[in-house]
């Protein structure tokens, strides 16, 4: 326990030796380390921020579909409304909601214009909790009940339209024997989404309204699941997958949208590498203090060899001295990076670019997500990497002869 | 002068590896500033080229409001006649006129909407890549066929092939109504899903004719020599417009306000990794100019009582710094470039990439190394060096020479 013990009291008190060079250096190592935690926190942010926007513009979790919907997205591939054994896994606890839907391509015709459109039979009660539809009205009310026959149009497919709520719009679709189909319906409501190009894209009504419309009984194209968290959802998709059976294609989200999915992945690189990129540069600072402060104290580390310590205890001081000093930036880094991110929990305005986050899918409120695996990860490159560095200088130090370290000038 | 320069020089190498090391700390970030701004550049000319290359253009001819609301009616008249016009005045080829409505778009058993897209055949394929991107069939060829070109994904959608039959139905410049058969002769992919299920080529000529449009259209779309002369350009056009009748010149960034924005957004994390980098090799600057003073000190004292002024003295360590600066600059800019030239040559990939495509990204990045991208960092690099010396600097002009005689 003596060595031990003496070793960490000598690190301590030679770092404060030349007070200035430490804190330099301390300094140093708690901005990069603040940037390493504020970038990744921001980086993930950005991630979660399209992820959630995706899921709730629509696909929830896990969907299920008629196998051959995916290809063909029409009124001609359709399945039978839950049945019991499905409905007792969707009204699990680790499900949070569910809604099935129909969905077919439609065009919209006001009396000036027309437009081709996803149009999505719901249920508004069930919708409610799934996706952004309720949440982001704007104008009018939203749908009551799946026989409403009400139609909610995104704000900048009703420009296009030069129709505004309280108007009336004709629906063409076509049914199952390809006969075009068509009915009146009175816009209701408007909605306004995160992504406005979503708003050109869907226009909602009544799911018993549109199975009517189309003479499809109970059937409906795709049921969408939200669980309680996007990045935990196998035992969801598993124990559906399990129920439906191979009659239905069942997906997770990050199978639907391959490419959210590897946004996801490559976050991980581009953290590790950030992290690794910031610690090189203050490596070459760290190498630096360590060998002026190695060199200043020849003398010094001779003498103490010469009264009997060993070279390896030499060589373990330094590493202390340098695992010390990044312990405490590491620290303090953390704390800052800690308290920026609190402050900005209420995320970032950056509407002024939102266009352009727009066409990344991003929302324009970018909020922060610290994830306690990006802090940990920080650590331990810090202090794997500062101990590696610290071996050149420290390897120096305890190669010295303590004859002509003593007699140096 | 050359005395102090000298005595710079020297003094930089007393503590070689200490200057080395400081050396390599600004080689390793302007390295990584040219490499990392280069691939930005790159990346960023790329995204605007594939997002404006099949369709946009740089440049646009359009009536008065059109961009915002693309009714119909709000036509360029005698829109051939117009871009010809263009053409051989600026004596620039790559200038072409289109007209564009909105229809169904029927097969034998499914209808969708579409955007119908009238184009000049001979001229489309020098400002648009749709063309060359034909993977079945071939491009219009002449300007009144009742032919159509459409996406791959729509022809999926609809269920027909090259050769089958699709019904137009929309509605005419003159409140009528404009239905006409037309025959699938071509079928692009560009790999955008939004493009290759929304868009459909006609004829302009047969265009004009069915909508009813009396030799009118929609747009001239002209394409510059390259990105950075598009301003240009587009005052020349300008000027060329016949007045009086409501036309407007719009550049890509009116056309599609995301994409700037979209850079802006990216520019504005990049920055952020950026300064940080320059801090940190700042305060490594810093430290080394520190200690080489905190060392010198009973030497400074006495070059200062045998009449040095410390003023001298403090742009001796301002000096050296600049040479340790230049150094790393000089490095730098040197292996930098060596490293990003053969990524610009070989161009790279990261897993995951491929599917950049559905933001119009390439899946293979080449940075574009320019005299920006390449002095830029190093150069920021460089005066943050400067400003890091200062405080060292100050510490030497304050210097009392007896106390630091004295000194340890």
């Amino acid at each position: 326990m003596g060595t031990a013990s003496i070793v960490l009291n000598l690190a301590w008190r030679n770092l404060w030796r030349n007070y200035r060079r430490t804190a330099i250096m301390l300094v140093a190592v708690v901005v990069g380390v603040w940037a390493m935690i504020f970038m990744s926190a921001m980086m993930r942010g950005m991630v979660d921020g399209m992820l959630v926007g995706s899921i709730r513009s629509l696909p929830g979790h896990v969907q299920i579909h008629n196998p051959n919907f995916r290809d063909d997205p029409t009124v001609n591939n359709l399945f039978p409304s839950p049945n019991e054994n499905l409905i007792a896994v969707l009204e699990q606890e680790d499900v949070v909601a569910w809604s099935s839907r129909v969905r077919v391509p439609a065009v919209v015709m006001s009396e000036r214009n027309f437009r081709g459109v996803t149009l999505i039979g719901i249920d508004p009660v069930a919708e409610v909790s799934v996706s952004f539809v309720a949440d982001d009205m704007t104008e009018g009310r939203f749908l009551l009940g799946t026989e409403d026959t009400g139609l909610i149009l995104g704000r900048r497919l009703a420009e296009r339209l030069e129709t505004e709520v309280g108007k009336r719009v004709v629906v063409l679709t076509q049914d199952p024997s390809n006969e075009i189909v068509d009915r009146g319906f009175r816009v209701i409501g408007v909605y306004e989404a995160q992504v406005a190009s979503t708003e050109e894209i869907y226009a909602f009504v009544g799911r018993s309204t549109l199975q009517t419309l189309l003479g499809i009984g109970g059937q409906v194209s795709e049921i969408a699941v939200l669980g309680a968290d996007y990045r935990d959802t196998e035992a969801l998709y598993h124990r559906i997958n399990a129920a439906v059976g191979n009659r239905l294609e069942v997906l997770p989200w990050y199978e639907l949208n391959r490419y959210l999915s590897s946004m996801l992945g490559m976050m991980d690189g581009f953290v590790l590498i950030w992290i690794v990129v910031i610690f090189l540069a203050l490596s070459f600072g760290l190498v630096n203090t360590l060998m002026m402060s190695v060199f200043e104290r020849v003398r010094e580390i001779g003498l103490m060899m010469a009264l009997g310590m060993k070279p390896g205890v030499i060589l373990g001081q330094i590493i202390t001295e340098s695992l010390m000093l990044l312990g405490m930036g590491l620290l303090i880094g953390d704390v800052f990076a800690w308290v920026t991110i609190q402050r900005l929990r209420e995320g970032i305005d950056l509407s002024a670019v939102s266009e352009g986050l727009e066409m990344m899918g991003a929302g324009s409120v970018l909020t922060p997500s610290l994830q306690a695996s990006d802090v940990v990860l920080a650590t331990i490159v810090v202090l794997v990497l500062g101990f590696l560095a610290s071996l050149f200088p420290a390897m120096r130090a305890s190669r010295y002869h303590p004859v002509d370290a003593m007699t140096k000038v | 002068m050359s005395i102090t320069f000298r005595l710079a020089w020297r003094n930089i190498w007393r503590q070689p590896r200490r200057t080395w090391l400081t050396v390599g700390a600004l080689v390793f970030s302007n390295i990584l500033l040219i490499f990392l701004i280069s691939v930005q550049l790159g990346t960023y000319l790329m995204m605007i080229d594939n997002t404006l290359a099949p369709l946009t253009g740089h440049l646009q001819v359009q009536y008065e409001g059109y961009k915002d609301d693309q009714r119909i009616h709000q036509a360029v008249p005698a829109v051939r006649g117009l871009a010809a016009d263009i053409r051989e005045r600026l004596s620039l080829e790559t200038i072409a006129a289109r007209g564009a409505a909105f229809a169904l778009t029927s097969s034998e058993d499914r209808t969708y909407g579409v955007q119908i897209i009238g184009v000049e055949p001979e001229f489309e394929p020098r400002i648009s890549t749709l063309p060359g991107l034909i993977k079945e069939g071939r491009f219009l060829d002449d300007i009144n066929a009742p032919e159509i070109v459409i996406g791959a994904v729509l022809a999926r959608n609809l269920r027909v092939q090259l050769g089958d039959e699709l019904t137009i139905l929309g509605s005419a410049r003159d409140g009528s109504f404009a239905a006409t058969v037309v025959r699938i002769v071509g079928i692009f992919e560009s790999g955008m899903v939004e493009l290759d299920r929304s868009f459909a080529e006609i004829p302009l000529g047969f265009f004009q004719d069915t909508f009813v449009m009396d030799g009118a259209g929609h747009t001239v779309v002209i394409n510059a020599q390259n990105l950075f002369s598009v301003s240009t350009l587009q005052q020349q056009v300008q000027a060329l417009l016949p007045d009086m009748e409501g036309l407007v010149v719009h550049d890509w960034d009116d056309l599609q306000p995301g994409l700037r924005q979209a850079i802006q957004a990216d520019l504005l994390g990049a920055w952020f990794m950026y300064g940080v980098l320059v801090i940190l090799v700042a305060f490594s600057v810093l430290n080394t100019q520190l200690m080489s003073v905190l060392e010198r000190t009973r030497e400074f004292g006495i070059t200062m009582s045998l009449g040095l002024t410390s003023g001298r003295l403090g742009w001796l360590i301002m000096l050296e710094t600049a040479m340790i600066g230049l150094l790393g600059l000089g490095l730098g800019v040197f292996l930098g470039g060596l490293v990003v030239y053969w990524f610009t040559v070989n161009g790279f990939t990261y897993p995951g990439l491929e599917l950049a495509a559905q933001f119009n990204l390439p899946d293979r990045i080449y940075p574009n190394l320019n005299s920006i991208s390449l002095l830029v960092g190093p150069c920021i690099v460089f005066l943050a060096s400067l400003v890091a010396a200062v405080y060292p600097a100050a510490r030497v002009h304050f210097l009392q020479p007896v106390q630091a005689m004295r000194a340890a």
